[in-house]
This record gives C-alpha cells, structure tokens and sequence, in this order.
C-alpha cells in the first residue's frame, strides 16, 4: 500500500534551491535510500515525504492518496531522526507508547504494542530507563521501536546511525532492514555513506545539488554509472582524461597524455572528443615488470597502504597519471615503492564519459 | 597584561580573586540586609502593640503577594501564545513584534505608571475620555493592568529565547507519532521547556512584588507591600519604624521561601502529559482556532500593553509645540532639578554596573565553571539571585538601617551600595548562562596552545560571551535607572524615578505635559539604549 510517489517537487530556501524538480517513485515494501553528499536536499525531500517540509511546488502521493497539504500527524508515517529526538522527559516506556496514547487507542492496545515493540528491539528490560541513561544504540533501537509503535506501514529514517560508532553502525545497518522486511513496510532511509546505502537497499537514488542523478539497485550503480558523479560517489574509480581517437572493432581508442591510450568497450561518444577514462582500483591488474599485455600501461609504484583485507597501490603511470590499484592483501605476492609495474585496463569494465564542461574536479567536488 | 596573564597561571593569586569576588558579594550584597533588620529587631514588638499598623501590615503584605501571584498567572497565560507566535508564526513581521514587545520592559517603571494613569484613569486622555468618565480608576485594579504591563514582557522574553533554543524535533517527532500541533505542544514542548517557565514566573513574580515607584503613582489609598513602606516613612507615624522593620522582614522572608520552593520543587512538577484528548485538541488545533488565538494575543498585546505604555509620549508631542520642550532644553524652573536627577541617574547606574562588572565576572566563573565544587557552585547560584526576588524598598530599609549603623556613608555612596546590590544578580546571571553555553573545549584548547588563565579569559571565554556581558550590564544600567522603591528608603537624593513620582504626587508643581515630557525623556533614553543593545546583536550574528 505505501508507495510513496513524488511528482516534480521544489523547495527553495530563500535563494537556495534544495530539492529542484524531482519526480520519484518508491515501491511498496521496498528499502529505499537517498544518498549524496552534505546538503544535496537529501534530507529535505524526507522531510517533504514527512510533511514537516512543505515543497514549494510539486506533489507528495503515499499510497493513492495526495499527501502534500497534509500534517505530519495525518500521513500514517514513522520517522527517526538522526538524534532519535527521544523525548528527555519521558522514559522509554513512554516515548514508546506515546503514538498509540496521542492517537486515542485503548490502553491495552497501547500496551501490548509497547510490549511488543519493546521485545522486537529487545529492551523490554530498560522501559523504566530515560534516553539520558541508555547508549547510543539504545537509543537508536527505542528512536525505531516508537516510530513503529504508531503504526506506520511508512518508515522514514533520517540518518539513523549517523550518530553511532563504526562497528555499532555496522551492526545496526543490517538489523534495520530485517526490521523493515519483516514488518513488510516501505523503508526510505538517507544517508551520505554509500557503503551503508549498498548494503541493505533495494535501490538507491543518488542525489547532487537538489537533482536526482540515477536511481537504480546497488549493482546497477556500480557496474553502470550513469553520471561521472555516480562513478566516483558510490565506489571509487581512476579517471584519466584523454581522445577518443578511433572507433573500429567494437573498441573506442582513447589516447591519454604524452600518447599512451587505452581501449574500452563502451563506445558512446565520437572521434576526436574530449572525454574522461573511469575505471574501478579493483579491476585493474598489476604485474611486476614491464610486460607486453592486452591493453596495458607502464608505470611505477609511487606507494601502497596495507588495509587488511586489501592492499592498495598508487602507482604513477609513464605519462605521468596516477592510479589507484586495489589487489587482495593475502592473495598475491606485494610489490614494493619504485617498483617497475605494467597495468592492464580490462576494457569491458571501464566507463567513458564526456568531459565535464566545468572540469573534473569540479564535477567530482561533494561540496 | 602580560603581568596579569603570567600571575594567573599561580594558583594563589586565581584564589586570591575569586575570594575576592565572593567577599564583595557577601560582605556588600548578601549580609547587609539581613543584619539591617537583625540589629532593629527589637522595634519590631512595636507593630504587634498597635493594631491599626499591623491590620494595615497585614493587609499590605497579603495585597502584594495576591496581586503578584494573580499578574504572574495571566502573565505566563498572556505571555505564551505570544511566545509562539513570535516564534513559530512564520510571518517576517513578526521580527518587529519581537522588538515591539521589549518596549515595557526597557521603559522605566515610573515613565510607564504615568503612562498608565494617563491611558486608564484620565477621564480627558486616553480610553476614559470615550467614556468621559475614569475607566479605571487608581487603585488595585490599575495596580494589576500596570503589573502585567510591565511583568508579561519578561515572559514573552524568557519564552521567546527558550523555544528559538529548543531543538525542533522534539515537536516534529510528536507530529510523525500523529500528535496534533496543541498535543505535541503541551505533551513534548511545554515539559521540555519547564525550568524555563518556572523561571520566568519567579522573574514576573519578583518584578511585581517589588516595582514600588509606578505602583505609587497608580495606587490610589490602595496600599501593598512597597507602598505601605513608602508611606510610614513617609509620614513616620509613632511605631513606624517596627511596622516597617516587620513588612520588610515578612517580604523578605515570603519572596525567599516561595523562591526557594520553586526551585526547589519545579523541577519535580509533574505536568498532565498522560491524558491526551486527540478530538479536542485536534480541532483547537484547527487554523482557525489558531488564528482566533494570535489574534486576541495581538488583541491583549496591542490593548494592555502596548499603547498604554506608549501613550504618555503623546504629551511630549504638545510639549514641543506650547514651549515646554524650549523651557526643558534651557533648563528653565523645574528643569533644572530634572536634568541634574537624570544625571545622577545614569552616574549611578554607571558606577554600579563597572562595579557589578569587575566583582561579578569572577563570580560568574566560579559557579559556571563549579570551581567550588557542585553543591558549593549550586548553592552559589541560588543565593546569587536573592537581590532579584527581593522587593526593593524592603531591601532599601534594611541596607539603610545597616550602613547608618557600620559606617558614615555619604547619601551617594550609600546610593551607589543600594543599586549595587538590587542590580548584582543581573550581569552575574547572564554571564553565568553564557559562561556555562560555552563549550570548555575552547578554554581547553586554547590551554594546550600555551594560553595562561587570564590569557584564555581575555582572549577566548570573553569575546564569545561578549553580548551576554554587554547584555548583562545594560539590564544592569536600565534597573538601577529605573530603580524607585530602594532609593526613597535610603536617600533624600532624587534620582529621575524618584523626583517624576514626586511630580505626579504633587510634591513639586508641574503640569501634566511637563509630567509627560519628563517621562517622555526618560523613555528615550532608554530607547537609545535598546538600540544599542540590537546593533550590537547583529555583530554577534558573525560568530
């Protein structure tokens, strides 16, 4: 029932224009998240699904009905804030059943779902606890038990581990979609970790000064950037500039600095335009030496980082680009600084893009 | 300077100023009043042999504590939609109002008793002249409209700070759970923002038990607290000196114990959250409700408040037309008189906020910093605000009776120790909170860069604070300006309060236009002063 459909929706802060004309459509039971970075409108459209934003044009449908002039309290919706905003003067017991209290229910009602809510995230033990004596995934964990003791079929979660430690963090993620999955509810969670985002979406919609630039599911974003945007926020990538001199063979050719270049099987663009080579740390190979391979590059290693899992190379290429190299630390023998290197570029796994007009690093910033 | 910085890093002499600032306050600000009426107990018997004086005591001290408890509840009932509209109204005029509902408060007391009785009582001026006979004629009831007049700026004020600083979500919280906008108000905001309602009832509460100059002018026979102290020195009838030992004592003693219970007790009051009414409180809800509710707060706003206090301007308008204003600037008959209070308003004033600066930053950092433990620093807080919840005229007969038996003071310095006193909680209250906002990462920070003590005070903690501290000393200077109570029980001198009650109570003839036109001067200055104050809130708004 909660689908949540937004059509051609603005918000503008005085001269900032926060969300700018985004339609989008959310499906029933999915977990659904917007990332971006700090201040893409990311939040404000949340806050506009909530109603505690009102857009300046455009409209907000949950489910079939026309949510847009409607108050927060009228959309069936349960939201937690990045600081919980777990009310202080009440305790858990009654920050839990305040929903069921303000909407009039019976209070056994109101007490069973306190219980119940109470159990799912396990803390039935603390209901007599204030928020100033619990963690900070206690919190988090009453912040959902009492947006979902309201009912809500909708639940919008507005950085909800944002305030948390790493490991808490990483642990919470997961819990937080099987809550929503086993609830059966429609789940939009922001975020400006990507990593977060991948992990336990259906789909993802990432965002860039108030635009929705791609929407799609974790793979389809990575595999499939549309944006050179996309390609360098979820992930990372190496991104040469250089021509495409020759299209023939199912090959672009695209000439790099001091005339090196490299094939890709993505053949988009024309002969003789300026474009940018992307390409994942993870699916470049390395070789010691300098070796005649398929579509490859000479270079040297400028420096590496151990990083446990992996093992990650900066390796400055003959022209004088830089790269990065991501090889599993266990699995291959490592190479050390200075180090005479040849690098393959697997052409069906780099994208090419035009060149930005305002220039790649200005195209790349998050701020 | 730098001899100041590289002392402060020897603890001696860091304990040497704070002990310091806690002398001056006890041996200055806290001491003096209770031992006035201790070294005069003896007289007080003479109250309790003469019945007239103590049914007419009684009854003064009853009216006083009826009259504030009745003016603080229509206060924070006034007050509060008017809070949340200036906040949560939406609307860029309502930046005005926000300035607009300061007025009554900077106008001194006296300039806004005038302007009352004018509005209310005079049957040629104001509303009763639609009526051709007195609306509101002198006595309790103008008491109460002069009390709210002057004590629902202090709530809105208090209000107004305390919801700008309330984080939002809460609220926003509530709505999502399906609250309606009144539910969440009185379930999540109103409980989360208690300390601070309870502490602008104490302030409303306090400034009405002790306001004596405007309160005399409007009062009629009428008498309360401050009046009733007023008159028998005044008229210093046989046994006057018990009877006003006794009122000042009770007053004294009440203020404190009331002062003392909420604090103590506020914060243990439990507010009705558990019973919610969705129905109701959806449809008061309602924008139309809502919009009936701003209005009749502009209604109240506009009607009580505003144009009556701004109403004894109008005969400063006729002044500059029949030539009272030409008598006035060349200081001509009663003038003379005029222009030398004013000025002995402000050096006063003057002097007792440098005075309040050098002893009570000190003091402001001992208790935000709890430098003399929690319970210590706590306890320090409350005795801090004492000054402020105790009626000024009984406070002024105390240090009175106290300085004329320890030392030979002349009438100006006795002057200056009064105001001194009255004034103290003000700059050491606002810059407690600020020292207290700041965050000590700073001070710390700034330590780990090699900053000694009073290098990180003068160079971190007082930039930040500064418009507290500018703050902090305006409230002080615009109060003792417009201090009376105090200064009729200790001085003949005549500060601008007390020489423009005596014009209206007919101890010097002057006409009605004079009266308004020295009212009308003293709001001015005042004015300038807000004006100050705001220029110097928008520098802030950098940092």
């Amino acid at each position: 029932m909660p689908e949540v459909r937004l059509v051609n929706v603005t918000k503008k802060f005085g001269k900032i224009v926060a969300v700018d004309d985004v339609s989008l459509q959310i499906h029933d039971k999915e977990y659904f998240s917007l990332i971006g970075p700090s201040g893409c409108g990311k939040t404000t459209l949340l806050r506009m699904v909530a109603g505690l934003t009102e857009p300046d044009e455009g409209e907000v449908y949950i489910g079939n009905r026309l949510v847009t002039s409607f108050p927060p309290e009228d959309r069936g919706i349960g939201f937690v804030f990045q600081t919980y905003a777990l009310f202080p003067h009440m305790n858990v017991w009654d920050n839990v059943t305040y929903g069921p209290r303000v909407k009039a229910l019976e209070s056994e009602e109101s007490e069973k779902i306190g219980r119940e809510m109470l159990e799912m995230v396990r803390l039935f033990e603390r209901l007599d606890a204030f928020p100033s004596e619990l963690s900070g995934g206690m919190m988090q964990r009453v912040a959902l038990a009492r947006a979902l003791s309201a009912g809500a079929r909708l639940l919008l979660l507005d950085e909800p581990l944002g305030a948390l430690d790493a490991k808490i963090r990483h642990d919470l993620r997961y819990e937080l979609r099987r809550f929503v999955k086993d609830l059966r509810l429609t789940g939009i969670h922001v975020t400006h970790d990507q990593a977060e985002a991948m992990a336990i979406s259906d789909r993802i919609a990432v965002m860039r000064k108030g635009k929705i630039l791609q929407v799609g599911t974790p793979k389809e974003l990575y595999l499939n950037p549309e944006h050179i945007f996309v390609a360098n926020f979820i992930g990372e990538s190496n991104f040469l500039e250089g021509y495409v001199t020759k299209l023939d063979n199912g090959y672009a050719t695209i000439e790099l600095r001091e005339g090196l270049s490299v094939q890709s099987l993505d053949k988009r663009h024309k002969e003789g335009e300026k474009v940018v080579v992307a390409v994942r740390p993870e699916v470049l190979a390395v070789e010691r030496g300098e070796r005649e391979t398929e579509n490859f590059i000479l270079g040297h290693i400028e420096g590496f980082r151990f990083e446990g899992t992996n093992i990650r190379y900066e390796i400055e290429l003959k022209n004088g680009d830089e790269v990065v190299v991501v090889r599993p630390a266990l699995a291959v023998e490592w190479l050390e600084v200075g180090e005479k290197v040849t690098v393959s570029f697997p052409a069906d796994k780099s994208f090419v893009f035009a060149y930005p007009k305002r220039g790649l690093k200005n195209e790349l910033a998050l701020e | 300077m730098r001899v100041l910085d590289s002392l402060s890093s020897k603890s001696t002499v860091r304990y040497l100023i704070y002990a310091c600032s806690l002398a001056f306050f006890f041996a200055l600000i806290l001491i003096p009043p209770i031992l006035g009426i201790v070294l005069k107990w003896g007289t007080i018997t003479d109250v309790f042999t003469n019945p007239s004086l103590m049914s007419r005591a009684t009854s003064a001290i009853y009216s006083s504590f009826a009259i504030a408890l009745f003016v603080s509840f229509i206060d924070v009932v006034a007050g509060l939609p008017m809070a949340w509209l200036i906040t949560r109204g939406g609307f860029k005029w309502l930046k005005s109002l926000d300035t607009l509902a300061d007025i009554p408060f900077i106008i001194p007391t006296v300039a806004l008793g005038y302007s009352l009785l004018l509005f209310w009582s005079d049957s040629n001026q104001g509303i009763s002249s639609l009526f051709g006979s007195s609306l509101v004629s002198q006595g309790w009831l103008l008491i109460i409209l002069l009390h709210f007049a002057f004590s629902y700026p202090v709530i809105v004020r208090v209000m107004v700070g305390a919801l700008l600083d309330y984080k939002r979500e809460y609220e926003e919280a509530a709505r999502t759970l399906g609250a309606a906008p009144l539910t969440a108000d009185r379930t999540v905001t109103l409980p989360i923002l208690k300390t601070a309602l309870i502490s602008s009832f104490i302030l409303a509460f306090a400034r009405s038990v002790s306001e004596t100059g405007a309160t005399i002018m409007v009062a009629g026979a009428f008498e309360n607290g401050p009046i009733f102290i007023s008159n028998l020195k005044t008229a210093q009838e046989p046994g006057y000196e018990g009877a006003l030992v006794f009122v000042s004592f009770i007053l004294i003693a009440i203020s404190c114990a009331i002062f003392v219970t909420i604090r103590l007790l506020g914060p243990r009051l439990k507010m009705p959250i558990k019973k919610v009414w969705p129905v109701t409180e959806r449809k008061l809800s309602s924008s139309r409700v809502t919009n009936l509710r701003n209005g009749m707060s502009l209604l109240v706003f506009f009607l009580l408040i505003l144009i009556p206090s701004l109403f004894v301007a109008l005969p400063s308008f006729y002044a500059i037309t029949n030539g009272t204003l030409n008598q006035a600037v060349t200081g001509a008959g009663i003038w003379q008189e005029y222009w030398q209070s004013l000025i002995l308003s402000y050096l006063v004033g003057a002097i007792a906020t440098l005075l309040n600066i050098v002893a009570g930053l000190p003091m402001a950092v001992l208790i935000a910093r709890r430098r003399l433990g929690t319970t210590l620093s706590s306890v320090l807080d409350v005795l801090v605000n004492i000054p402020l919840i105790v009626p000024s005229i009984a406070l002024g007969v105390s240090l009175g009776i106290f300085w004329e038996n320890f030392a030979t003071l002349p009438e100006i310095g006795l002057l200056i120790f009064v105001h001194l006193s009255i004034t103290y909680p003000y700059l050491v209250r606002s810059m407690t909170a600020a020292i207290e906002r700041l965050n000590t990462d700073f001070e710390e920070a700034a330590r780990t860069l090699g900053g000694r003590p009073f290098t990180v005070f003068r160079t971190i903690i007082l930039p930040l604070t500064k418009y507290s501290l500018f703050a902090g000393a305006i409230m002080v200077l615009t109060r003792s300006v417009s201090e009376t109570g105090a200064t009729l029980a200790v001085t003949e001198l005549k500060t601008a309060p007390v020489l423009l009650v005596d014009w209206v109570k007919g101890g010097v003839k002057a006409t009605p236009i004079e009266i308004g036109l020295g009212c009308g001067i003293l709001i001015a200055f005042s004015f300038i002063i807000l004006l100050i104050l705001r220029l110097f809130t928008r520098e802030r708004a950098r940092y």
